[in-house]
C-alpha cells in the first residue's frame, strides 16, 4: 500500500473514532475504549514479538503493575489521573527493566519460560500480599477525578469524556511506536530478529537492544493497565496471570506479526468477534481457537499481512 | 520426625507423582519433537473426564476407565499430531507454541460443551478407598497407591527407553533426527507415536487423579501444565530423570509451602524455576551441558 492510502486510512480511522466518541451509545463507547486499550498493550508487545522476535509469556505482569500503580497512587497518594498514569507506567517500566535484565540472557523457549516464571512470581505476590494489593479481591472503587491542568479542569467521569482520554493515549502510543519502528533502534531490533549473530558481528550489543525493547513494551503494557483500571474502577491479580499474557500474543498474531498495523486490526477483531460470538454461544474460546488454528495453518501474515498480499497481487494485474 | 512432618512429606510426594505423569510425557515429546506442548495439560484433563465417563457407563468400574480413558485420549493426540502439529515443525517457535495454545482453548471449551461447565464429582475406588494409620494419623490408601505408581511408571519408562529397540530409536531421533532419518528410521511415524505415548501418559495421570481430586474441573489442565513446565525446566528440557526428581521437588515444595509459609506458596515454585533457568538453563539434574 502506498503512502496516500495509509494517510487516507489513518484520517478515516481517526474520523470514525472521534465520531464514536461524540455520537455513540454507551456500549459502543465501552467497546471502543476496550479496543484502544488492548491495542496499546498489543502495539507495545509486538515491538518485542514481531519486531525483535522474542515471545514473552509474562507481559500481563507489567499490565497489572501499571494498573496497581495507578490504583495505589489514586487511593493512597493523590487521585490525579495523570500522576497515576505516570507512576503506573514508570513502575511497569522499572519492573520490566529488572525482569528483562535477567530474561534477555536467553532466547527462544528459555526466554518464554523465564518470562512465564517471573510473570507468575508477580502474580503470586499480588495474590498473597493482601495488605497492599487486597489479595484475590483486588483493589476497587478507583474514581475518575477531573484532570487538573493548573488553570482549568477536564472532567472525565462520564463515559464519553473518558473516551477522549483513552483516544489521546491511543494516538500517542501509535505515534510513539511508529517512531520507534522507524528509528535506528527499531531497525536494529528487526536486524536482531532476522539474524542476531550478524547483528552482534556488526558491533551492536544485542542484549542491550533486547532489554530496550523489553522495557519499552513493558511500559506500554503498564499504560494499558493504568487506562483499564480507570475504565473498570477495579483490578484483580488475574490481570497478571499468564493466561492474560497470551492475549497480546494472540492479538498480534491475528493482526499480523510482521506489520505495524497488525496489533490494531487484531485488537478490533479480537474484541468485536468476542462480542459477536458471545451473543450466540458461551463457548467463544472454542471458536476463537479454531480461528487461531486457521491463521497458524494458513494465513500466517494475519489479517493485515494477508490483505496487503492480496492488494499487491491485485495492483500488479 | 514429628507426625505432621511425615504427612506433609507424603502429601508432597503424592502430589509430585501426578505432576510426574504429566511432565514425563511433556519432556519426552520435547526431547524428540522439540515442541513444548501447552495442550499437554489438556490431555490430563481429558484423561480425567473420559475415564469418568467410561467409569459411569461401565457401572462404576474405575479400572476399566483407567484402561480405556487414556487410550481414547491417545487417539485425540494422534489427530492433533497427524493433522496439525506435523505442518508447523518447520515454523518459528512462536507458531508452534501458539498452535498448542489454541488447542488448549479448544479442548477446554469442548470439555465444557460435552460435560458441562460445572464441576463433576467422582466416586471412590473399591479396595483403595479409606485410610490407614501412619504415626497415629490417618492417611488415604489411594495416595499411597499413587506414591507406588509414580516410580513404577518411571521404571517402565527407563526399561522402555534403555532396554528396547523402540527406546533406542527414540533416543536416536532425539539426539539427531537427520541422522536417524538417514539410517532408515521413519521419523514422521516416530513423531506421531511419541506424541501419542506422551498424551497417553498425561491422560493416565488425569485418570488416576479422578478419585484423588474428588472434583473434576475444566481448570485442572491449566493448573498442572504450569507445574509441569516448571518441573521440566528444573529437570532440564528433555530429561526424564530430571523430570522425575523435579516433580518430587515441586510436589514437596508446594506441600511444605502450603503448610508452613502459605504467603509464599506459588512464589517459591516460580523463583526456583527462574533461578534454575538463569543459573543452569540445561536443567538442574542434567549431566554436563
Amino acid at each position: 500500500m502506498n503512502r496516500y492510502w495509509t494517510c487516507f486510512l489513518s484520517a478515516a480511522g481517526l474520523a470514525v473514532l472521534i465520531a464514536i466518541g461524540l455520537f455513540a451509545g454507551p456500549f459502543i463507547l465501552y467497546l471502543g475504549m476496550r479496543v484502544m486499550i488492548l491495542a496499546i498493550f498489543a502495539l507495545g508487545y509486538n515491538l518485542l514479538l514481531g519486531r525483535t522476535g522474542l515471545l514473552s509469556f509474562g507481559h500481563a505482569a507489567f499490565y497489572a503493575t501499571g494498573a496497581y500503580g495507578l490504583a495505589l497512587t489514586s487511593i493512597h497518594l493523590n487521585p490525579h489521573p495523570l500522576l497515576g498514569i505516570f507512576l503506573g507506567v514508570v513502575a511497569a517500566a522499572l519492573l520490566a527493566l529488572i525482569i528483562g535484565f535477567f530474561c534477555v540472557r536467553h532466547t527462544e523457549i528459555y526466554f518464554a519460560m523465564l518470562t512465564l516464571a517471573f510473570g507468575m512470581m508477580v502474580f503470586s505476590l499480588m495474590w498473597n500480599v493482601r495488605s497492599v494489593t487486597g489479595g484475590d479481591d483486588g483493589l476497587y472503587g478507583i474514581t475518575r477525578t477531573a484532570i487538573s491542568l493548573g488553570f482549568f479542569k477536564i472532567p472525565i467521569v462520564k463515559q464519553y469524556q473518558y473516551y477522549f482520554v483513552v483516544l489521546f493515549f491511543f494516538i500517542l502510543s501509535i505515534f510513539l511506536t511508529y517512531r520507534i519502528y522507524k528509528s535506528p533502534f527499531g531497525l536494529v531490533l528487526a536486524g536482531i530478529r532476522e539474524n542476531h549473530v550478524r547483528t552482534e558481528f556488526a558491533g551492536l550489543a544485542v542484549k542491550r537492544y533486547r532489554l530496550g525493547a523489553f522495557v519499552v513494551s513493558g511500559a506500554f503494557a503498564g499504560l494499558a493497565g493504568a487506562l483499564a483500571v480507570m475504565l473498570d474502577s477495579n483490578i484483580t491479580p488475574f490481570a497478571a496471570h499468564w493466561s492474560h499474557s497470551s492475549v497480546p500474543v494472540l492479538v498480534s498474531l491475528i493482526g499480523g506479526l510482521q506489520t505495524f498495523a497488525g496489533p490494531l486490526a487484531g485488537s478490533i477483531v479480537f474484541l468485536v468477534l468476542r462480542e459477536v460470538v458471545q451473543r450466540f454461544t458461551d463457548n467463544w474460546m472454542f471458536w476463537f481457537g479454531i480461528l487461531l488454528l486457521a491463521i497458524i495453518m494458513g494465513f500466517r501474515g494475519g489479517i493485515v499481512g494477508s490483505t496487503a498480499d492480496l492488494f499487491k497481487k491485485y495492483s500488479r494485474v | 520426625m514429628s507426625q505432621s512432618l511425615v504427612h506433609v512429606i507424603l502429601a508432597g510426594i503424592s502430589a509430585g507423582m501426578f505432576i510426574w505423569l504429566v511432565a514425563s510425557g511433556l519432556t519426552l515429546v520435547f526431547g524428540v519433537l522439540r515442541v513444548l506442548n501447552f495442550a499437554h495439560g489438556s490431555f490430563y484433563m481429558l484423561g480425567a473426564y473420559v475415564c469418568y465417563t467410561v467409569l459411569k457407563a461401565m457401572g462404576g468400574n474405575f479400572w476399566l476407565g483407567l484402561l480405556l480413558g487414556p487410550l481414547i485420549v491417545a487417539l485425540v493426540g494422534y489427530a492433533m499430531e497427524r493433522f496439525l502439529l506435523r505442518y508447523v515443525y518447520h515454523l518459528e517457535l512462536a507458531y508452534q507454541l501458539l498452535l498448542t495454545f489454541a488447542m488448549v482453548l479448544i479442548f477446554d471449551d469442548a470439555v465444557k460443551m460435552i460435560w458441562g461447565a460445572g464441576s463433576t464429582s467422582s466416586p471412590a475406588v473399591p479396595g483403595l478407598s479409606g485410610s490407614v494409620s501412619i504415626l497415629d494419623r490417618r492417611f488415604p490408601v489411594y495416595n499411597l497407591f499413587i506414591i507406588a505408581v509414580g516410580p513404577l511408571v518411571a521404571l517402565g519408562l527407563y526399561a522402555l527407553l534403555e532396554k528396547t529397540w523402540w527406546g533406542r530409536i527414540i533416543r536416536a531421533a532425539s539426539s539427531d533426527r537427520e541422522m536417524a532419518s538417514a539410517i532408515g528410521v521413519k521419523v514422521p511415524t516416530l513423531y506421531t507415536a511419541v506424541f501419542m505415548f506422551g498424551a497417553w501418559l498425561s491422560a493416565m495421570g488425569g485418570a488416576l487423579a479422578v478419585p484423588y481430586v474428588g472434583l473434576l474441573t475444566t481448570g485442572m489442565g491449566e493448573t498442572i501444565i504450569i507445574e509441569a513446565f516448571v518441573v521440566v525446566v528444573i529437570g532440564g528440557l528433555g530429561s526424564l530423570k530430571g523430570a522425575f526428581l523435579g516433580s518430587l521437588v515441586i510436589g514437596l515444595l508446594s506441600s511444605f509451602g502450603t503448610r508452613y509459609i502459605p504467603m509464599l506458596d506459588m512464589f517459591l515454585t516460580f523463583i526456583l524455576m527462574a533461578v534454575v533457568l538463569l543459573w543452569r538453563p540445561q536443567g538442574f539434574f542434567a549431566e554436563g551441558s
